[in-house]
Protein backbone atom coordinates (compact mmCIF):
# COMPACT_ATOMS: atom_id res chain seq x y z
CA UNK A 1 0.00 0.00 0.00
CA UNK A 2 1.30 3.49 -0.70
CA UNK A 3 1.49 5.77 2.62
CA UNK A 4 -1.65 7.70 1.17
CA UNK A 5 -3.54 4.57 1.23
CA UNK A 6 -2.66 3.76 4.62
CA UNK A 7 -3.77 6.80 6.23
CA UNK A 8 -6.60 6.40 4.15
CA UNK A 9 -7.05 3.16 5.68
CA UNK A 10 -6.43 4.21 9.17
CA UNK A 11 -8.99 6.49 9.40
CA UNK A 12 -11.53 4.49 7.79
CA UNK A 13 -11.04 2.55 10.28
CA UNK A 14 -11.26 4.71 13.33
CA UNK A 15 -14.02 6.45 11.61
CA UNK A 16 -17.17 4.81 13.17
CA UNK A 17 -15.40 5.09 17.05
CA UNK A 18 -14.67 8.61 16.52
CA UNK A 19 -17.48 9.97 15.25
CA UNK A 20 -19.43 8.21 18.19
CA UNK A 21 -17.36 9.97 20.54
CA UNK A 22 -17.10 13.23 19.11
CA UNK A 23 -21.06 12.98 19.39
CA UNK A 24 -21.50 11.61 22.94
CA UNK A 25 -18.00 12.63 24.20
CA UNK A 26 -16.34 15.93 22.92
CA UNK A 27 -19.22 17.31 21.52
CA UNK A 28 -21.05 17.09 24.91
CA UNK A 29 -18.38 18.22 27.07
CA UNK A 30 -18.20 21.88 24.66
CA UNK A 31 -21.67 21.98 24.58
CA UNK A 32 -22.06 21.66 28.17
CA UNK A 33 -19.65 24.61 28.81
CA UNK A 34 -21.34 26.94 26.14
CA UNK A 35 -25.13 25.87 27.26
CA UNK A 36 -23.71 26.80 31.11
CA UNK A 37 -23.64 31.04 29.40
CA UNK A 38 -27.50 30.25 28.57
CA UNK A 39 -30.59 30.74 30.32
CA UNK A 40 -32.79 27.39 30.39
CA UNK A 41 -35.65 28.01 27.77
CA UNK A 42 -39.26 28.09 29.08
CA UNK A 43 -42.06 27.89 27.12
CA UNK A 44 -42.23 29.54 24.63
CA UNK A 45 -39.00 31.76 25.48
CA UNK A 46 -35.86 30.67 24.07
CA UNK A 47 -32.87 30.38 26.20
CA UNK A 48 -30.85 33.70 26.34
CA UNK A 49 -27.29 34.48 27.24
CA UNK A 50 -26.58 35.42 30.36
CA UNK A 51 -22.94 35.02 31.08
CA UNK A 52 -22.02 34.36 34.22
CA UNK A 53 -25.22 34.07 35.77
CA UNK A 54 -25.38 30.23 36.51
CA UNK A 55 -22.10 30.35 38.34
CA UNK A 56 -23.18 33.02 40.34
CA UNK A 57 -26.23 31.51 41.39
CA UNK A 58 -23.53 28.80 41.55
CA UNK A 59 -21.32 30.09 44.29
CA UNK A 60 -24.33 31.30 45.98
CA UNK A 61 -25.92 27.90 46.24
CA UNK A 62 -25.62 26.47 49.70
CA UNK A 63 -26.82 23.14 48.71
CA UNK A 64 -23.86 22.87 45.58
CA UNK A 65 -21.57 23.46 47.89
CA UNK A 66 -23.06 20.91 50.45
CA UNK A 67 -23.36 18.18 47.61
CA UNK A 68 -19.61 19.31 46.67
CA UNK A 69 -18.70 19.04 50.56
CA UNK A 70 -20.31 15.45 50.85
CA UNK A 71 -18.72 14.35 48.14
CA UNK A 72 -15.27 15.22 49.01
CA UNK A 73 -16.27 13.61 52.61
CA UNK A 74 -17.72 10.65 50.82
CA UNK A 75 -14.53 10.09 49.07
CA UNK A 76 -12.14 10.57 51.64
CA UNK A 77 -14.30 8.00 53.85
CA UNK A 78 -14.73 5.48 51.01
CA UNK A 79 -11.16 5.67 49.27
CA UNK A 80 -8.89 5.04 52.23
CA UNK A 81 -10.85 2.00 53.80
CA UNK A 82 -11.80 -0.04 50.66
CA UNK A 83 -8.36 0.25 49.34
CA UNK A 84 -7.16 -1.12 52.65
CA UNK A 85 -9.79 -3.90 53.06
CA UNK A 86 -8.81 -4.23 49.39
CA UNK A 87 -5.26 -5.12 49.86
CA UNK A 88 -6.01 -7.72 53.15
CA UNK A 89 -8.84 -9.59 51.30
CA UNK A 90 -6.17 -9.80 48.35
CA UNK A 91 -3.53 -10.85 50.55
CA UNK A 92 -5.89 -13.44 52.58
CA UNK A 93 -7.54 -15.25 49.50
CA UNK A 94 -3.77 -15.28 47.74
CA UNK A 95 -2.27 -17.37 50.62
CA UNK A 96 -3.04 -20.71 51.82
CA UNK A 97 -6.47 -20.11 53.79
CA UNK A 98 -8.95 -22.24 54.54
CA UNK A 99 -11.80 -21.83 52.74
CA UNK A 100 -10.03 -19.94 50.41
CA UNK A 101 -12.56 -20.31 47.75
CA UNK A 102 -15.56 -19.27 49.49
CA UNK A 103 -13.93 -15.98 51.23
CA UNK A 104 -13.17 -15.16 46.76
CA UNK A 105 -16.62 -15.63 46.48
CA UNK A 106 -17.97 -13.67 49.59
CA UNK A 107 -15.52 -10.77 48.69
CA UNK A 108 -16.05 -10.72 45.34
CA UNK A 109 -20.07 -11.29 45.10
CA UNK A 110 -21.25 -7.60 45.83
CA UNK A 111 -19.36 -6.36 42.75
CA UNK A 112 -21.12 -8.28 40.16
CA UNK A 113 -24.40 -6.94 41.56
CA UNK A 114 -26.18 -4.19 40.11
CA UNK A 115 -25.74 -1.03 42.87
CA UNK A 116 -29.27 -0.60 42.60
CA UNK A 117 -30.32 -3.97 44.00
CA UNK A 118 -27.76 -3.84 46.32
CA UNK A 119 -29.50 -0.45 47.03
CA UNK A 120 -32.79 -2.21 48.00
CA UNK A 121 -30.83 -4.74 50.15
CA UNK A 122 -29.17 -2.36 52.39
CA UNK A 123 -32.44 -0.35 52.51
CA UNK A 124 -33.84 -2.81 53.82
CA UNK A 125 -31.06 -3.63 56.37
CA UNK A 126 -31.15 -0.75 57.54
CA UNK A 127 -35.22 -0.10 58.19
CA UNK A 128 -35.38 1.26 61.87
CA UNK A 129 -37.01 -1.23 64.02
CA UNK A 130 -37.41 -4.09 61.67
CA UNK A 131 -34.15 -3.76 59.89
CA UNK A 132 -30.93 -6.92 60.47
CA UNK A 133 -29.22 -4.07 61.83
CA UNK A 134 -31.37 -2.98 64.28
CA UNK A 135 -32.12 -6.49 65.60
CA UNK A 136 -27.91 -6.53 65.69
CA UNK A 137 -27.71 -3.61 67.42
CA UNK A 138 -31.08 -4.27 69.59
CA UNK A 139 -28.91 -7.50 71.10
CA UNK A 140 -26.17 -5.57 72.54
CA UNK A 141 -28.31 -2.99 73.90
CA UNK A 142 -28.14 0.03 71.21
CA UNK A 143 -31.20 1.87 70.95
CA UNK A 144 -33.27 2.18 68.26
CA UNK A 145 -31.62 4.95 65.58
CA UNK A 146 -33.08 5.80 61.82
CA UNK A 147 -29.73 5.19 59.97
CA UNK A 148 -30.77 6.62 57.09
CA UNK A 149 -33.19 9.30 58.72
CA UNK A 150 -30.70 11.24 60.39
CA UNK A 151 -28.71 13.92 59.15
CA UNK A 152 -25.61 12.60 61.18
CA UNK A 153 -25.37 9.16 59.82
CA UNK A 154 -27.00 8.85 56.71
CA UNK A 155 -23.82 10.19 54.86
CA UNK A 156 -21.79 7.35 56.85
CA UNK A 157 -24.35 4.59 56.07
CA UNK A 158 -24.00 5.01 52.36
CA UNK A 159 -20.59 5.30 52.74
CA UNK A 160 -20.55 1.73 54.27
CA UNK A 161 -22.41 0.53 50.84
CA UNK A 162 -20.01 1.73 48.88
CA UNK A 163 -17.22 0.50 50.63
CA UNK A 164 -18.97 -2.82 50.54
CA UNK A 165 -19.77 -2.70 46.97
CA UNK A 166 -16.02 -1.48 45.79
CA UNK A 167 -13.47 -3.13 48.25
CA UNK A 168 -13.87 -6.43 46.21
CA UNK A 169 -13.61 -5.01 43.03
CA UNK A 170 -10.25 -3.60 43.80
CA UNK A 171 -9.85 -6.53 45.60
CA UNK A 172 -9.40 -8.59 42.37
CA UNK A 173 -6.62 -6.00 40.88
CA UNK A 174 -4.61 -6.41 43.62
CA UNK A 175 -4.83 -10.17 43.36
CA UNK A 176 -3.69 -10.21 40.33
CA UNK A 177 -0.68 -8.16 41.15
CA UNK A 178 0.11 -10.55 43.66
CA UNK A 179 -0.15 -13.78 41.39
CA UNK A 180 2.72 -11.92 39.19
CA UNK A 181 5.01 -11.33 41.55
CA UNK A 182 7.73 -13.84 41.78
CA UNK A 183 7.98 -16.37 44.95
CA UNK A 184 11.70 -16.05 44.98
CA UNK A 185 11.04 -12.89 46.63
CA UNK A 186 9.10 -14.72 49.68
CA UNK A 187 11.87 -17.65 49.45
CA UNK A 188 14.75 -15.04 49.66
CA UNK A 189 12.89 -13.13 53.06
CA UNK A 190 12.12 -16.22 54.13
CA UNK A 191 16.21 -17.34 54.38
CA UNK A 192 16.66 -13.74 55.69
CA UNK A 193 14.32 -14.73 58.54
CA UNK A 194 12.09 -11.67 57.84
CA UNK A 195 9.33 -11.25 59.39
CA UNK A 196 5.82 -11.33 57.59
CA UNK A 197 4.93 -7.85 58.56
CA UNK A 198 8.93 -6.84 57.27
CA UNK A 199 8.29 -8.50 54.14
CA UNK A 200 4.80 -7.14 53.62
CA UNK A 201 6.17 -3.62 54.49
CA UNK A 202 9.50 -3.77 52.92
CA UNK A 203 8.66 -5.60 49.54
CA UNK A 204 5.20 -6.58 48.67
CA UNK A 205 3.84 -3.07 49.48
CA UNK A 206 6.42 -1.34 47.18
CA UNK A 207 5.73 -4.02 44.86
CA UNK A 208 1.82 -3.12 44.83
CA UNK A 209 2.48 0.53 44.13
CA UNK A 210 1.30 0.91 40.53
CA UNK A 211 -2.04 -0.87 41.29
CA UNK A 212 -2.66 0.54 44.48
CA UNK A 213 -2.46 3.92 41.91
CA UNK A 214 -4.14 2.52 39.36
CA UNK A 215 -6.87 1.50 41.95
CA UNK A 216 -6.65 5.13 43.69
CA UNK A 217 -7.96 6.92 40.15
CA UNK A 218 -10.21 4.33 39.65
CA UNK A 219 -11.80 5.07 43.09
CA UNK A 220 -11.51 8.58 42.85
CA UNK A 221 -13.69 8.24 39.39
CA UNK A 222 -16.19 6.09 41.10
CA UNK A 223 -16.54 8.24 43.93
CA UNK A 224 -18.24 10.96 41.90
CA UNK A 225 -19.91 8.85 39.49
CA UNK A 226 -21.90 6.62 41.32
CA UNK A 227 -24.90 7.75 42.36
CA UNK A 228 -27.60 5.11 42.20
CA UNK A 229 -27.41 4.46 45.76
CA UNK A 230 -28.20 7.83 46.76
CA UNK A 231 -31.24 7.81 44.25
CA UNK A 232 -32.58 4.81 45.58
CA UNK A 233 -31.85 4.98 49.21
CA UNK A 234 -32.25 9.05 50.61
CA UNK A 235 -32.89 10.67 47.55
CA UNK A 236 -30.23 13.31 48.85
CA UNK A 237 -32.01 13.33 52.17
CA UNK A 238 -32.57 13.95 54.94
CA UNK A 239 -31.83 17.66 54.01
CA UNK A 240 -29.39 17.42 51.73
CA UNK A 241 -27.15 15.52 53.66
CA UNK A 242 -26.38 12.51 51.41
CA UNK A 243 -26.35 14.80 48.25
CA UNK A 244 -23.60 14.05 46.26
CA UNK A 245 -22.68 16.08 43.45
CA UNK A 246 -24.01 14.02 40.18
CA UNK A 247 -26.89 13.11 42.41
CA UNK A 248 -27.60 17.19 42.39
CA UNK A 249 -26.77 17.61 38.68
CA UNK A 250 -29.52 14.71 38.47
CA UNK A 251 -32.07 16.43 40.77
CA UNK A 252 -31.21 20.03 38.79
CA UNK A 253 -31.51 18.56 35.56
CA UNK A 254 -34.39 16.44 35.57
CA UNK A 255 -36.69 16.67 38.36
CA UNK A 256 -36.72 20.32 38.43
CA UNK A 257 -35.85 20.60 34.51
CA UNK A 258 -33.28 23.67 35.01
CA UNK A 259 -30.92 22.42 32.49
CA UNK A 260 -28.48 25.22 32.39
CA UNK A 261 -28.03 25.16 35.74
CA UNK A 262 -27.36 21.56 35.53
CA UNK A 263 -25.07 22.84 32.90
CA UNK A 264 -23.05 24.99 35.30
CA UNK A 265 -22.82 21.96 37.92
CA UNK A 266 -21.82 19.51 35.39
CA UNK A 267 -18.81 22.05 34.66
CA UNK A 268 -17.26 21.62 38.37
CA UNK A 269 -17.79 17.59 38.12
CA UNK A 270 -16.10 18.34 34.34
CA UNK A 271 -13.41 19.93 36.30
CA UNK A 272 -12.83 17.62 38.91
CA UNK A 273 -12.27 14.93 36.54
CA UNK A 274 -10.01 17.10 34.71
CA UNK A 275 -8.16 17.09 37.38
CA UNK A 276 -7.83 13.82 38.41
CA UNK A 277 -6.67 12.90 34.63
CA UNK A 278 -4.00 16.04 34.86
CA UNK A 279 -2.83 14.25 38.54
CA UNK A 280 -2.44 10.94 36.64
CA UNK A 281 -0.68 12.16 33.55
CA UNK A 282 1.68 14.61 35.33
CA UNK A 283 2.46 12.45 38.76
CA UNK A 284 1.38 8.63 38.46
CA UNK A 285 2.50 7.85 35.19
CA UNK A 286 6.08 9.10 36.00
CA UNK A 287 6.58 6.92 39.35
CA UNK A 288 5.46 3.86 38.24
CA UNK A 289 7.70 2.49 35.71
CA UNK A 290 9.92 0.30 38.16
CA UNK A 291 7.87 -2.97 37.22
CA UNK B 1 -2.09 3.64 31.34
CA UNK B 2 0.72 1.48 31.08
CA UNK B 3 2.14 1.06 34.26
CA UNK B 4 1.47 -2.59 34.32
CA UNK B 5 2.68 -3.95 31.00
CA UNK B 6 3.12 -7.77 31.41
CA UNK B 7 0.40 -10.17 30.44
CA UNK B 8 -2.03 -11.26 33.59
CA UNK B 9 -1.08 -14.38 34.86
CA UNK B 10 -4.15 -17.28 35.51
CA UNK B 11 -5.41 -17.40 38.51
CA UNK B 12 -3.59 -20.83 40.02
CA UNK B 13 -5.67 -23.16 41.73
CA UNK B 14 -3.22 -24.46 44.14
CA UNK B 15 -0.42 -21.90 45.34
CA UNK B 16 3.56 -23.72 45.21
CA UNK B 17 4.77 -24.27 48.70
CA UNK B 18 6.81 -21.55 50.02
CA UNK B 19 8.84 -21.53 53.55
CA UNK B 20 7.06 -19.85 55.88
CA UNK B 21 7.57 -16.33 57.34
CA UNK B 22 8.51 -15.92 60.90
CA UNK B 23 5.91 -13.80 62.49
CA UNK B 24 2.03 -13.36 63.02
CA UNK B 25 -0.57 -15.91 63.93
CA UNK B 26 -2.38 -17.41 61.25
CA UNK B 27 -4.97 -19.11 63.04
CA UNK B 28 -6.47 -15.45 64.19
CA UNK B 29 -6.05 -14.29 60.72
CA UNK B 30 -8.11 -17.10 59.41
CA UNK B 31 -10.61 -16.34 61.89
CA UNK B 32 -10.64 -12.39 60.57
CA UNK B 33 -10.99 -13.62 57.18
CA UNK B 34 -14.03 -15.25 57.95
CA UNK B 35 -15.49 -13.04 60.11
CA UNK B 36 -15.27 -10.10 57.38
CA UNK B 37 -16.27 -12.98 54.76
CA UNK B 38 -19.50 -13.55 56.61
CA UNK B 39 -19.47 -9.95 57.26
CA UNK B 40 -19.27 -9.24 53.45
CA UNK B 41 -22.29 -12.05 52.74
CA UNK B 42 -24.31 -11.41 55.48
CA UNK B 43 -26.99 -8.32 53.43
CA UNK B 44 -27.09 -10.90 50.39
CA UNK B 45 -28.15 -14.05 53.38
CA UNK B 46 -31.10 -11.64 54.81
CA UNK B 47 -32.01 -11.29 51.51
CA UNK B 48 -32.57 -15.03 50.60
CA UNK B 49 -34.11 -15.24 53.70
CA UNK B 50 -36.70 -12.83 53.07
CA UNK B 51 -36.93 -13.42 49.22
CA UNK B 52 -37.60 -17.56 50.24
CA UNK B 53 -40.02 -16.71 52.93
CA UNK B 54 -43.65 -15.40 54.06
CA UNK B 55 -43.72 -11.75 55.07
CA UNK B 56 -44.13 -12.74 58.55
CA UNK B 57 -41.11 -14.28 59.10
CA UNK B 58 -39.10 -11.03 56.76
CA UNK B 59 -38.19 -10.09 60.00
CA UNK B 60 -38.16 -12.51 62.00
CA UNK B 61 -35.87 -15.66 62.14
CA UNK B 62 -36.99 -19.15 63.03
CA UNK B 63 -35.41 -22.37 61.84
CA UNK B 64 -39.29 -23.99 61.19
CA UNK B 65 -40.47 -21.10 58.91
CA UNK B 66 -41.40 -22.60 55.68
CA UNK B 67 -40.13 -22.35 52.86
CA UNK B 68 -42.22 -20.37 49.54
CA UNK B 69 -41.76 -19.20 46.25
CA UNK B 70 -44.60 -17.52 46.51
CA UNK B 71 -43.24 -13.40 46.84
CA UNK B 72 -41.10 -14.33 43.51
CA UNK B 73 -44.59 -14.97 41.88
CA UNK B 74 -46.32 -12.35 43.33
CA UNK B 75 -43.53 -9.70 42.06
CA UNK B 76 -43.59 -11.40 38.66
CA UNK B 77 -47.22 -10.71 38.84
CA UNK B 78 -46.90 -7.27 39.90
CA UNK B 79 -44.40 -5.91 36.93
CA UNK B 80 -43.66 -6.21 33.64
CA UNK B 81 -40.32 -7.98 34.56
CA UNK B 82 -40.62 -10.48 31.41
CA UNK B 83 -40.25 -7.57 29.30
CA UNK B 84 -38.29 -5.44 31.26
CA UNK B 85 -35.43 -8.43 31.03
CA UNK B 86 -36.22 -8.70 27.47
CA UNK B 87 -34.95 -5.08 27.50
CA UNK B 88 -31.75 -5.40 29.21
CA UNK B 89 -31.07 -8.26 27.21
CA UNK B 90 -31.58 -6.45 23.96
CA UNK B 91 -29.72 -3.93 25.29
CA UNK B 92 -26.80 -5.61 26.69
CA UNK B 93 -26.47 -7.63 23.33
CA UNK B 94 -26.70 -4.39 21.18
CA UNK B 95 -24.06 -2.41 22.89
CA UNK B 96 -21.60 -5.61 22.95
CA UNK B 97 -22.16 -5.90 19.58
CA UNK B 98 -21.59 -2.39 18.19
CA UNK B 99 -18.77 -2.15 21.11
CA UNK B 100 -16.65 -5.08 19.56
CA UNK B 101 -16.80 -3.97 16.01
CA UNK B 102 -16.14 -0.40 16.72
CA UNK B 103 -13.35 -1.10 19.09
CA UNK B 104 -11.48 -3.59 17.00
CA UNK B 105 -11.51 -1.27 14.08
CA UNK B 106 -10.33 1.37 15.81
CA UNK B 107 -7.66 -0.60 17.86
CA UNK B 108 -6.19 -1.90 14.78
CA UNK B 109 -5.64 1.25 13.73
CA UNK B 110 -4.04 2.93 16.82
CA UNK B 111 -1.94 -0.44 17.04
CA UNK B 112 -0.44 -1.42 13.46
CA UNK B 113 -1.08 1.62 11.36
CA UNK B 114 1.03 4.84 11.18
CA UNK B 115 -0.68 7.62 9.99
CA UNK B 116 -1.26 12.26 10.99
CA UNK B 117 -2.51 12.71 13.97
CA UNK B 118 -2.32 9.48 15.60
CA UNK B 119 -1.36 10.49 18.99
CA UNK B 120 -4.00 13.60 19.12
CA UNK B 121 -6.89 11.18 18.15
CA UNK B 122 -5.65 8.49 20.59
CA UNK B 123 -5.55 11.54 23.15
CA UNK B 124 -9.03 12.29 22.20
CA UNK B 125 -10.13 8.70 22.80
CA UNK B 126 -8.64 8.06 26.16
CA UNK B 127 -10.30 11.60 27.14
CA UNK B 128 -13.51 9.32 27.57
CA UNK B 129 -11.72 7.30 30.19
CA UNK B 130 -12.39 10.39 32.66
CA UNK B 131 -15.29 12.15 31.07
CA UNK B 132 -17.61 8.83 30.77
CA UNK B 133 -20.93 9.41 29.79
CA UNK B 134 -22.49 9.41 33.30
CA UNK B 135 -21.03 12.86 34.45
CA UNK B 136 -22.66 13.74 30.47
CA UNK B 137 -26.29 13.32 31.21
CA UNK B 138 -27.67 16.51 30.52
CA UNK B 139 -26.38 17.24 27.33
CA UNK B 140 -26.27 13.45 26.22
CA UNK B 141 -30.18 14.17 26.96
CA UNK B 142 -30.50 17.06 24.79
CA UNK B 143 -29.05 15.25 21.97
CA UNK B 144 -31.59 12.99 22.02
CA UNK B 145 -34.04 14.91 22.08
CA UNK B 146 -32.36 16.56 18.80
CA UNK B 147 -32.06 12.62 17.08
CA UNK B 148 -35.82 11.97 18.29
CA UNK B 149 -33.98 8.91 20.18
CA UNK B 150 -35.79 9.73 23.77
CA UNK B 151 -37.02 6.18 25.39
CA UNK B 152 -35.79 3.97 23.19
CA UNK B 153 -32.98 1.20 23.59
CA UNK B 154 -30.51 2.79 21.46
CA UNK B 155 -30.71 5.65 23.08
CA UNK B 156 -29.19 3.58 26.55
CA UNK B 157 -26.68 1.93 24.81
CA UNK B 158 -25.53 4.90 22.27
CA UNK B 159 -22.81 6.90 24.51
CA UNK B 160 -21.39 3.99 25.28
CA UNK B 161 -20.43 2.08 22.30
CA UNK B 162 -17.27 3.93 21.08
CA UNK B 163 -15.51 2.83 24.09
CA UNK B 164 -12.04 4.33 24.92
CA UNK B 165 -11.52 1.21 27.80
CA UNK B 166 -12.37 -1.46 24.79
CA UNK B 167 -10.23 0.42 22.18
CA UNK B 168 -7.33 1.05 24.68
CA UNK B 169 -7.54 -2.69 25.80
CA UNK B 170 -7.53 -4.46 22.98
CA UNK B 171 -4.70 -1.84 21.64
CA UNK B 172 -2.76 -3.67 23.97
CA UNK B 173 -3.58 -6.46 22.94
CA UNK B 174 -2.97 -6.02 19.00
CA UNK B 175 0.09 -4.69 19.95
CA UNK B 176 1.53 -8.02 21.35
CA UNK B 177 0.83 -9.84 18.26
CA UNK B 178 4.09 -10.79 16.30
CA UNK B 179 4.17 -8.51 12.91
CA UNK B 180 5.85 -11.64 11.29
CA UNK B 181 2.07 -12.97 11.39
CA UNK B 182 0.53 -9.68 9.92
CA UNK B 183 3.14 -9.71 7.54
CA UNK B 184 3.07 -13.51 6.56
CA UNK B 185 -0.73 -12.97 5.84
CA UNK B 186 -0.25 -10.19 3.36
CA UNK B 187 2.44 -12.01 1.73
CA UNK B 188 -0.29 -14.28 1.28
CA UNK B 189 -2.81 -12.03 -0.39
CA UNK B 190 -5.03 -10.65 2.41
CA UNK B 191 -6.22 -7.46 3.09
CA UNK B 192 -5.62 -5.64 6.06
CA UNK B 193 -8.92 -6.74 7.27
CA UNK B 194 -8.56 -9.59 6.33
CA UNK B 195 -5.41 -9.70 7.82
CA UNK B 196 -7.52 -8.29 11.11
CA UNK B 197 -10.41 -11.09 10.76
CA UNK B 198 -7.86 -13.61 10.31
CA UNK B 199 -5.10 -13.39 12.69
CA UNK B 200 -5.66 -10.49 15.12
CA UNK B 201 -9.23 -11.55 16.44
CA UNK B 202 -8.50 -15.17 16.74
CA UNK B 203 -5.20 -14.36 19.07
CA UNK B 204 -6.90 -11.51 20.91
CA UNK B 205 -9.63 -14.36 22.33
CA UNK B 206 -8.95 -14.43 25.88
CA UNK B 207 -9.03 -9.97 25.72
CA UNK B 208 -11.92 -10.13 23.96
CA UNK B 209 -13.87 -12.33 26.31
CA UNK B 210 -12.64 -10.62 29.37
CA UNK B 211 -14.08 -7.31 27.68
CA UNK B 212 -16.86 -9.06 27.06
CA UNK B 213 -17.74 -9.86 30.84
CA UNK B 214 -16.97 -6.58 32.34
CA UNK B 215 -19.13 -4.68 29.66
CA UNK B 216 -22.08 -7.48 30.15
CA UNK B 217 -21.87 -6.70 33.51
CA UNK B 218 -21.53 -3.02 33.21
CA UNK B 219 -24.72 -2.08 31.19
CA UNK B 220 -26.65 -4.78 32.86
CA UNK B 221 -26.17 -2.75 36.36
CA UNK B 222 -26.44 0.55 34.78
CA UNK B 223 -28.71 2.73 36.25
CA UNK B 224 -28.71 6.25 36.29
CA UNK B 225 -28.56 7.06 32.74
CA UNK B 226 -31.09 4.23 31.48
CA UNK B 227 -33.68 5.79 34.29
CA UNK B 228 -33.43 9.47 32.47
CA UNK B 229 -33.43 8.18 29.17
CA UNK B 230 -36.54 5.75 29.29
CA UNK B 231 -40.17 6.57 30.29
CA UNK B 232 -41.98 3.38 29.23
CA UNK B 233 -42.27 -0.33 29.83
CA UNK B 234 -41.08 -1.07 26.48
CA UNK B 235 -37.70 0.93 27.03
CA UNK B 236 -36.90 0.24 30.34
CA UNK B 237 -33.76 -1.92 31.96
CA UNK B 238 -34.44 -4.41 34.53
CA UNK B 239 -32.83 -2.32 36.52
CA UNK B 240 -34.71 0.95 36.37
CA UNK B 241 -37.68 -1.58 36.12
CA UNK B 242 -36.71 -2.80 39.60
CA UNK B 243 -36.53 1.18 40.99
CA UNK B 244 -39.69 1.72 39.87
CA UNK B 245 -41.50 -1.11 40.74
CA UNK B 246 -39.93 -0.73 44.30
CA UNK B 247 -40.60 3.16 44.96
CA UNK B 248 -44.32 3.19 43.62
CA UNK B 249 -46.29 -0.07 43.55
CA UNK B 250 -45.28 -1.60 46.54
CA UNK B 251 -45.04 0.63 50.17
CA UNK B 252 -43.08 -1.57 52.35
CA UNK B 253 -43.16 -4.82 51.22
CA UNK B 254 -39.87 -6.11 51.45
CA UNK B 255 -40.42 -9.48 50.73
CA UNK B 256 -41.52 -9.00 47.55
CA UNK B 257 -39.14 -5.78 47.22
CA UNK B 258 -36.46 -8.37 48.02
CA UNK B 259 -37.81 -11.40 45.58
CA UNK B 260 -37.99 -9.01 42.69
CA UNK B 261 -34.45 -7.52 43.34
CA UNK B 262 -32.94 -11.31 43.83
CA UNK B 263 -35.03 -11.82 40.36
CA UNK B 264 -33.63 -8.89 38.54
CA UNK B 265 -30.10 -9.55 39.14
CA UNK B 266 -30.36 -13.52 39.24
CA UNK B 267 -29.73 -14.21 35.52
CA UNK B 268 -26.24 -12.63 36.35
CA UNK B 269 -25.73 -13.83 39.56
CA UNK B 270 -26.04 -17.20 37.92
CA UNK B 271 -23.53 -16.97 35.27
CA UNK B 272 -21.56 -15.21 37.40
CA UNK B 273 -21.59 -18.45 40.17
CA UNK B 274 -21.20 -20.88 37.17
CA UNK B 275 -17.89 -19.17 35.96
CA UNK B 276 -16.37 -17.79 38.49
CA UNK B 277 -12.93 -18.53 37.83
CA UNK B 278 -13.28 -16.85 34.00
CA UNK B 279 -15.84 -13.63 35.64
CA UNK B 280 -12.57 -13.33 38.05
CA UNK B 281 -9.87 -13.57 35.57
CA UNK B 282 -11.48 -11.53 32.83
CA UNK B 283 -11.86 -9.05 35.62
CA UNK B 284 -8.07 -8.85 36.94
CA UNK B 285 -7.15 -9.19 32.65
CA UNK B 286 -8.79 -5.88 31.80
CA UNK B 287 -7.84 -3.98 34.88
CA UNK B 288 -3.94 -4.49 33.83
CA UNK B 289 -3.81 -1.92 31.51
Amino acid sequence: MTRTREWLYAWMLLLPAMALLALFTHYPALANLWHSFFSTPKGARPAVFVGLDNYRNLVEDPIFWQALQNNLWYALGTIPLSIVLALVMAIWVNGRIRGRGFLRLAYFTPTILPMIAVANIWLFFYTPQYGLLEQILGVFGVPSHNWLGSKSSALPAMMVVAVWKEAGFFMIFYLAALQSMSPQLREAAAIEGASRWYFFRRVTLPLLMPTTLFVLVNAVINAFRLVDHIVVMTRGGPDNATALLLYYIYEIGFRFWDSAYASALTMVLLVLLAGVALVQFLFLERRTHYQ
Amino acid sequence: MSSIASAPPAISARSTPVPALGGGSHALETLAAWMLGLLWILPLVYAFWTAFHPPEFSTRFALAAPWTLDNFIKAWHAAPFARYFLNTVLLVTMVLVAQLVLVTLAAYAFARFTFPGRNVLFALVLAQLMIMPDALIVENYRTMTVLGLKDTILAIGLPYMASAFGIFLLRQTFKTIPRELDEAARVEGCTPLQTLWKVYVPLARPTYLAYALVSVSYHWNNFLWPLIVTNSVESRPVTVGLQVFSATDQGIDWSIITAATLLSTGPLLVAFLLFQRQFVQSFMRAGIR
